[in-house]
């Protein structure tokens, strides 16, 4: 018999909404602050009354990277730390520029990337800095 | 806080099969460093009752360590924090001691990866919010806590590439490390790229090795052959594990656990007069040099500069020639520990500093997460 859990976890119920087109980020109703990666308590206060909200989409770049690569491997890519308007932090990639030129401090938007396997929140230069 | 202090020695060090070691198992060769450490302090394996031992390929290390050995223990403990295992060992080792719980302590470690793989060895479930976006772990996670500090404090990469000459310069004068030639700064910066800002000679060695201490009482250790090596100091901290959830890239858990080690210790930050610390890349070398009080926040890159940390620079840090150039089997943390024993003993020959009396040695983990701060003093300072 099952146990008494409530099912799918904040995990599955994350890559769900991804899959549905929505990136959603969890937000505890006690303490009021919004929590990524999805837990199932949340980790500043505890509380464990925690309620999923379309996140705005609106990040900064935290911290940078450029993935090198031997030729026959592909091109180099970029991984960033991109902090969310929301106010957690996510790894992620800033894509349709060059991996060199992604700076610390740029404004960039999340995209749902659906060209691998599963999808995968991305992020491209903000309008207003492109 | 100082209820520790001095509650136990080290006896004994041993290395086995650091660089290349083909044709050894994990075990075997942890069990040569394990051998060399029992012969170091005249003992066998029938007299240690307490054993230490983590793995990156095989977990219950301590359990496998004990039946490959024949050691019946009293106590073990196979806890896997990353590469500062080892030192937090030695600590749970040092309560083990005090509390009565084992007389005479093993903590060991042994990897083979170079032989095997020939690269950094994983074996944890990747994680499914990061490991999609293909950051080359562990490279990397530092890399972007360097890409941060550069942009705060304006550390540069001619800075990031001291820390590397520094330990080649040091390496030079130590036989057993893997890599002794000259290395300048811009061999470093022209190396093939990794992860930006890093080079390959940003990066840690992968090589094969293990090491072994052994631990015991202080008035077990008085009958010894060896001078004791007492524990002054120790403390662990730990805020994160993925990088993205490092509360400040550019502050690691060092700031807390150096702090309560000196206080352990009784000793500040102008006592030490050598520091190891695990260098996986060359930002750590410098941000621990912050944490740990050696400069101020923001002033480690001008702080290594012009040889600082080199042989006869300003502060004798890795004098084994680090995970940079010495070896990196994996998971380093025992290493500096070792090599600020042997200083303190007086066992370092051409890289030998003056009668030290009190060494730091610091262990990392993870992706800049678990840190572990020891303070060792020679013998006579207990």
């Amino acid at each position: 018999m099952p146990a008494d859990t409530a099912a799918p976890g904040p995990e599955q119920a994350y890559f769900d909404a991804l899959a549905d087109g929505r990136f959603m980020l969890q937000h505890c109703d006690d303490c009021g602050r919004s929590i990524f990666y999805p837990r199932a308590l949340c980790p500043h206060c505890g509380g464990s009354e925690l309620s999923e909200r379309e996140a705005s989409g609106r990040g900064t770049v935290h911290a940078t990277s450029v993935v090198r690569r031997r030729p026959e491997q592909g091109p180099p890519y970029n991984v960033a730390l991109i902090d969310l308007e929301e106010g957690p932090r996510m790894m992620s990639r800033v894509e349709t520029i060059a991996p060199e030129v992604v700076r610390i401090g740029m404004a960039v938007t999340a995209v749902i990337d659906r060209s691998g396997d599963d999808p995968m929140v991305v992020f491209h230069p903000a309008e207003s800095s492109s | 806080m100082t209820g520790l202090r001095g509650a136990a020695s080290i006896v004994g060090a041993g290395t086995y099969g650091l660089g290349e070691a083909p044709g050894l198992s994990e075990l075997e060769i942890t069990a040569g460093a394990v051998q060399a450490a029992l012969d170091d302090a005249g003992l066998r394996p029938s007299d240690v009752d307490g054993v230490f031992c983590a793995s990156m390929t095989f977990n219950m290390g301590s359990l496998t360590l004990c039946e490959y050995l024949g050691i019946a223990p009293k106590f073990s403990d196979s806890s896997m924090i990353g590469g500062s295992s080892s030192l937090a060992h030695l600590l749970t080792a040092m309560m083990a001691i005090a509390t009565g719980q084992c007389d005479v302590a093993l903590v060991a470690y042994g990897s083979n990866q170079r032989s095997m793989s020939g690269r950094l060895v994983s074996t944890s479930r990747p994680d499914p919010f990061e490991s999609p976006y293909g950051p080359r772990q562990p490279i990397t996670s530092y890399a972007l806590a360097a890409s941060r500090h550069m942009h705060e404090y304006g550390t540069t990469r001619e800075q990031l590439a001291e820390v590397a000459t520094a330990a080649r310069a040091w390496a030079a004068m130590n036989p057993d490390a893997f890599l002794r030639e000259p290395l300048s700064i811009k061999d470093v910066l022209n190396s093939r790229p990794i992860s930006d800002p890093f080079t390959v000679r940003d990066c840690c060695l992968v090589t094969d090795g293990g090491g072994a201490v052994i631990l015991t009482s202080p008035e077990r250790a008085h009958d010894l052959e060896r001078p004791p090596v007492p524990v002054l100091g120790g403390a662990m901290a730990h805020w994160h594990r993925a990088i993205t959830n490092m509360p400040d890239l550019t502050v690691t858990a060092a700031s807390d656990s150096g702090p309560r080690a000196y206080a352990m210790a009784g000793v500040s930050v102008d006592d030490i007069d050598l520091v190891q610390v695990y260098d996986a890349f060359t930002i750590n070398t410098i941000m621990f040099l912050e944490d740990l009080g050696f400069c101020a926040k923001g002033e480690g890159g001008a702080f290594v500069e012009d040889g600082a940390i080199a042989p006869g620079g300003r502060l004798v840090v890795n004098t084994n020639g680090g995970g940079l150039s010495c070896c990196h089997p994996g998971m380093y943390g025992i290493f500096p520990l070792i090599e600020a024993v042997r200083q303190l003993r007086g066992d370092c020959g051409e890289r030998q500093q003056s009668n030290p009396e009190i060494a730091l040695a610091h262990g990392n983990g993870g992706l800049f997460s678990s840190q572990v701060t020891l303070i060792l003093g020679a013998d006579g300072t207990i």
